[in-house]
């Protein structure tokens, strides 16, 4: 009796001084910056200012643009790994939501192109250093991919455990006159990031963004 | 399998099934004494067992009514001992304090009544009367004067002289009554004094009597206790459900204070300890702050230990005074100290409330309101926070309440689910009595043709033999299993009863047997 309260004991305080389960999130955000899709920029900034409403101490968070070559830090509009102090955190999110006010500010025309793919390799890359718990790619973009030439992206993508979540699908003015161009859109990438390991969704109605990120903002005050 | 089994005899079922059916009576009609003599042999051992086990379990459960009483007549004892103390004590302090200057108070009451006297015997003294002669001359004086003028003068001179006279003896009585009444005024002051003392010296007298009357009360008590009586352990049991409830009340208050108290300081622990920081699946901030109001309740502990209010660490309570007082002064800075940070965090809560509240209107787009009289619910929250501690540390007494009222509610609880064990371990043990004689019956109704055959023959038998024997009973009744149970031997205490019982089959076929020779 006494070695298996002994062994109970063992196995509670050794399980209590192990590596935890990382419960902290991770979102990139990926804006396209291309074309006539500019217009569409100030969405963009109500997601974001949502997104900095819901993470926490510990989350991270990332923005960047989409234009002819996105796999490139250069992309990256703002990134911060919200401090444990909550005040600190709160600092951090001023200065991110001052950071993108200014981006939007500074974006008058759209790239040439589209690398939807880079971007999503860009994010990929940032979001498993981050070594956060539930990682999101919020892909903030109409899905045509338009690479430049001599671009390739035509390989499987790899998104283990990570959830892409593409906003603001828009329909194209050919899909109007073709509505299946938009759902092949859809399916096209929904298995490439299926076949990748990664979780699809669209949402397109931003009166539910509450279901965008698992784990709401708990109001502790 | 069981197709195969079922077909055995005919490839008809109907057929197959009745041939089994035939099969399987015959075999139960054969093997029905030793098919009666399992299902009863099984039901009584089933009965016996229970019925041992229930009296096994009694025995416990007496034990813990034995245990139960006499633990609640030694906390009963312990309680009335100290109460007794505490009587004798608050009779000493009356009688150091107001007894002790009796000795002087009599003198005071002797003097007074001797002055009393004194002046009573004063007052009472006789006032000065008119000479005796007085009456004479006047009787003289009121002569008839006959118009003599010598006469009437000399009478007229007596007059005068009488009045002089009057008066004079006038005046001396009327002094002698200012004096007499200036000593009976002197006496009122001194009789209000002396009434004083004497109500003083009754309330005394009244306040021992009463705190006599309380030790009496306490002292039956106690050789009621010592006399273990059963009714002063049942008065000792109720009353300590009674506080068990009251302080299983309060302690539930004082959760909820400690819940309000964690929610005022959880949130600000983050600000030092990380809000990302994980302990064993909780949040460390979380964790600190309960740790924080933990230590709180543990140092109002160590403090009502220390000022002998309540009794849980027998250490803390044979520490000599010094250091006992030491203890008191070390765990109240602590609690202070405590309170202190608890306050600070309240506060910072409330700037952290306030800065997420900014942020979060200025990510909505909205310019942020300076809100008037915010200071308030600042200054509250900081000093519930300064308050809530010391509220805790007073959960000490409850919590002693409880603990000790707990073990009476235990052992209650324990004796009430072994009665309930008993009660139920019997009635198992009569189910399965009753169930066995059940299924005797349930078989001789599976084999009640072949049963129904062997009476006819029977009959047939008695008939023949009618002028020779005389069955006692019907045959019909021999297949009947009510004997058997009451054929075995007694079960319970109790004797059954043996007389008028029916004969077995195996005695019945012997009665034959000896017939037919």
């Amino acid at each position: 009796m006494k070695k298996r309260l002994l062994m109970i004991t063992l196995a509670v305080v050794l399980s209590a001084c192990g590596q935890p389960t990382p419960t902290n999130k991770a979102v990139f955000l990926l804006v396209d910056t291309s074309g006539t899709y500019t217009e569409e920029l100030n969405k963009a900034q109500s997601i974001l200012n949502y997104l900095l409403a819901t993470l926490d101490s510990g989350d991270s968070i990332a923005v960047a643009r989409i234009d002819s070559g996105s796999f490139s830090e250069k992309d990256v509009i703002a990134k911060a790994t919200f401090d444990e102090r909550p005040s600190m955190a709160n600092d951090q999110k001023r200065v991110f939501k001052n950071d993108m006010d200014r981006f939007v500010d500074t974006v008058k025309t759209g790239s040439a192109h589209t690398d939807i793919t880079g971007a999503i390799l860009q994010a990929t890359e940032f979001l498993n250093e981050t070594g956060a718990g539930q990682k999101y790619v919020l892909v903030f973009s109409d899905l045509a991919e338009d690479l430049q030439k001599g671009h390739i992206r035509d390989f499987p993508l790899e998104l283990g455990g990570i959830h892409v979540v593409a906003l603001n699908v828009t329909k194209l003015r050919t899909d109007n006159i073709d509505p299946r161009d938009y759902l092949n859109r859809l399916g096209l990438w929904q298995k490439r990031v299926v076949e990748g390991g990664g979780d699809w969704r669209v949402v397109n109605d931003f009166d539910r963004l509450d279901t965008l990120i698992d784990g709401q903002m708990v109001n502790q005050i | 399998m069981l197709n195969d089994l079922l077909l055995l005899w005919s490839n008809r079922p109907a057929i197959s099934l009745a041939l089994w059916l035939v099969v399987l009576v015959t075999v139960l009609y054969l093997a029905r004494d030793p098919a009666h003599q399992l299902i009863k042999s099984t039901g009584r051992a089933i009965y016996r067992f229970m019925r041992s086990a229930a009296r096994a379990i009694a025995q416990i459960e007496q034990r813990a009514i034995h245990r139960n009483k006499e633990i609640i007549l030694a906390q009963g004892r312990e309680a009335t001992e100290k109460f007794i103390e505490r009587e004798f004590v608050r009779i000493n302090e009356i009688v150091a304090r107001d007894l002790s200057h009796y000795p002087a108070l009599h003198r005071e009451l002797t003097d007074a009544i001797e002055r009393l006297e004194n002046d009573y015997q004063a007052a009472t003294d006789a006032p000065p009367l008119p000479p005796e002669w007085l009456s004479v001359v006047q009787t003289i004086s009121e002569l008839p004067r006959q118009g003599d003028p010598v006469v009437s003068s000399i009478l007229e001179n007596i007059q005068d002289e009488i009045v002089s006279a009057h008066d004079e003896t006038l005046k001396a009585y009327q002094k002698s009554s200012a004096e007499r009444h200036r000593l009976l005024n002197a006496l009122q002051p001194q009789w209000r004094a002396l009434a004083n003392k004497l109500s003083k010296t009754k309330d005394v007298v009244a306040i021992t009597q009463e705190r006599a009357d309380a030790v009496d009360k306490h002292m039956a008590n106690y050789e009621a206790i010592r006399d273990n009586e059963d009714s002063i352990a049942r008065s000792l049991t109720a009353s300590s459900l009674t506080q068990f409830f009251i302080a299983g009340l309060v302690l539930f208050v004082a959760v909820m204070g400690g819940l309000i108290n964690f929610q005022l300081i959880a949130m600000p622990m983050a600000e030092m300890v990380g809000g990302n920081s994980y302990t064993g699946g909780f949040k460390t901030s979380d964790i600190a702050a309960l740790v924080i109001i933990m230590v709180e309740i543990a140092m109002g502990l160590f403090l009502l230990e220390s000022l002998r209010i309540t009794k849980l660490f027998p250490v803390i309570a044979h520490m000599d005074d010094k250091m006992r007082k030491r203890m008191m002064v070390i765990t109240f800075s602590i609690l202070f100290i405590l309170a202190g940070i608890e306050a600070s965090l309240a506060y910072m809560r409330d700037l952290l409330a306030l800065d997420r509240e900014a942020l979060k209107q200025s990510l909505a787009g909205v310019s942020a309101l300076n809100a008037e009289f915010r200071w308030i619910p600042s200054i509250g929250q900081m000093v519930m926070g300064f308050i809530l501690p010391f509220a805790l540390a007073f959960v000490a007494i409850p919590l002693e309440s409880f603990i000790h009222a707990s073990r009476t509610v235990l052992g209650v609880l324990t004796v009430a689910l072994l009665r309930t064990v008993i009660v139920s371990l019997r009635l198992i043990g009569g189910f399965a009595h009753q169930l066995s004689k059940m299924l005797v019956f349930a078989y001789d109704m599976l084999i009640t043709v072949p049963l129904s055959v062997e009476k006819l023959v029977r009959q047939g038998i008695n008939a023949r033999h009618s002028g020779q024997a005389e069955l006692p009973r019907p045959a019909v009744e021999s297949y009947l299993p009510l004997e058997d149970a009451e054929a075995e031997p007694p079960v319970v205490e109790k004797p059954k009863r043996s007389r008028g019982r029916n004969k077995t089959i195996s005695e019945l076929d012997a009665d034959l047997a000896v017939e037919k020779s």
